[in-house]
């Protein structure tokens, strides 16, 4: 309102039989105005207006919404906020076509080509929506959880599998949770091998393994069992072919020999440990595994 | 028949209960079921306790009945009862006793090799 009324005061001053001042002393006058609107455009007091909308009763105005529009005058105030960087980019459209050379004589050598092509088939019925679901995880990012009881260096008495019985040295936790384990191979024939936490029985004894370097490629998928797979669709034969006799591979003894090696040093350290190692566990009469302390 | 009584001074097991396990002068006769019991050197505070909890030992302390809990101790300390305790073979057969149950499998090998000696 002040910018309007700049030039609607300087209209009726130069009008006005009253003014006697000359053009020279008109730009003085015309400074002026100008000098306290930008003043006061500095210091950006502007006095707010009062309630254009009188009050008839708490609660209930004279004017409806449509009708303080007009009178607030919003259809000359509309503003809008600045474009963060985060709608700018969300504005910034990805490439739709893309030109590409194309062969062959009197072809004009490219074409543009749709980068998002429209969908070949569409099917007769279509697969409903699933419902969403959370935390339903795949195996891989399940969370492994390892006893209490057990920490690398623990002689494990194995449960399950060819070598029931048998006590072996705990080396860590695979990143399946299954548990690695050795025997040593020397001392009970059990190799590096991978054992089930829920079927092995921890013992107290703990085997001091603190400097026994592991090597870094023995993962679950050294362990894994290999199975032969494409038969040539011979009949008859496909069944010997395989693999029935498993071969120790040198990799694995190598590996066995270089953690052993470490492992067994420790072993002979605590006295009578190695015959403990070698023999089995087993129950006898009156011996109640719930009273016993492992 | 019966070697040994109920008297003041008489030294007690106690075998179940709270305070199983530990060691108790009998201080007074309440009535025909309980006693005042005090084992101010084993952590058994002043208290009624019946008959039937306590087993009796060789020991006997001399205080006169319901003697406080200072001359209870000066009596246990002067006899040196629990040096006398250890040594008896009720409390070896029941610290082995002990000793048993808490071995471990490596410890279990251990004695199944010494046996075989």
């Amino acid at each position: 309102p002040a910018g309007e009324k700049k030039p609607g005061e300087k209209a009726p001053g130069e009008k006005k039989p009253g003014r006697k001042k000359p053009t020279g002393e008109k730009k003085p006058a015309e400074q002026k105005p100008i000098q306290k609107a930008v003043g006061e455009k500095k210091k950006k007091i502007k006095k707010h207006h009062a309630s254009r909308n009188p009050v008839l009763a708490r609660g209930i105005g004279r004017y409806s919404r449509s009708a303080m529009y007009a009178r607030k005058a919003l259809y000359k105030r509309k503003y809008t906020a600045p474009e963060t960087k985060i709608e700018k980019k969300k504005k910034e459209k990805p490439r739709a076509t893309i030109t590409k050379p194309v062969g062959g004589d009197k072809n004009g050598g490219t074409r543009v080509v749709k980068i998002r092509k429209m969908p070949r088939y569409y099917p007769t019925e279509d697969v409903p929506r699933k419902l969403l679901s959370h935390g339903k995880k795949p195996f891989s990012q399940h969370k492994r959880r390892l006893r209490a009881s057990i920490t690398p260096g623990t002689v494990l008495i194995l449960l399950t599998g060819r070598h029931r019985g048998k006590r072996v040295v705990f080396l860590k936790q695979l990143a399946t949770g299954l548990l690695l384990v050795t025997g040593p191979l020397a001392i009970n024939r059990v190799p590096l091998r991978r054992a089930h936490q829920k079927f092995v029985i921890a013992t107290s004894t703990k085997v001091d393994i603190s400097g026994v370097k592991i090597p870094k490629h023995l993962t679950d998928a050294y362990f894994k069992k290999k199975r032969l797979r494409k038969p040539k669709h011979q009949e008859g034969e496909i069944f010997d072919t395989e693999k029935e006799k498993y071969e120790i591979t040198e990799q694995r003894k190598t590996d066995q020999k270089a953690v052993d090696s470490q492992v067994l040093a420790q072993i002979k350290k605590v006295p009578q440990l190695r015959g403990y190692l070698r023999s089995t566990f087993g129950l006898s009469n009156g011996v109640y595994p719930h009273k016993l302390v492992f | 028949v019966f070697k040994r009584f109920v008297e003041i001074g008489r030294v007690a097991f106690i075998s179940f209960g709270p305070h199983a396990g530990k060691l108790v002068a009998i201080v007074d006769v309440i009535d025909q079921n309980r006693a005042l019991v005090d084992g101010p050197c084993s952590g058994v505070r002043r208290q009624a306790m019946p008959f039937k909890c306590m087993q009796l030992t060789d020991f006997v302390l001399k205080f006169p009945h319901s003697a406080r809990q200072k001359c209870v101790r000066l009596a246990w300390e002067k006899e040196n009862i629990n040096e006398k305790w250890a040594a008896t073979r009720w409390a070896k057969k029941i610290e082995a006793r002990e000793k048993k149950a808490k071995m471990t499998d490596f410890d279990r090998y251990k004695v199944m090799k010494a046996k075989k000696m």
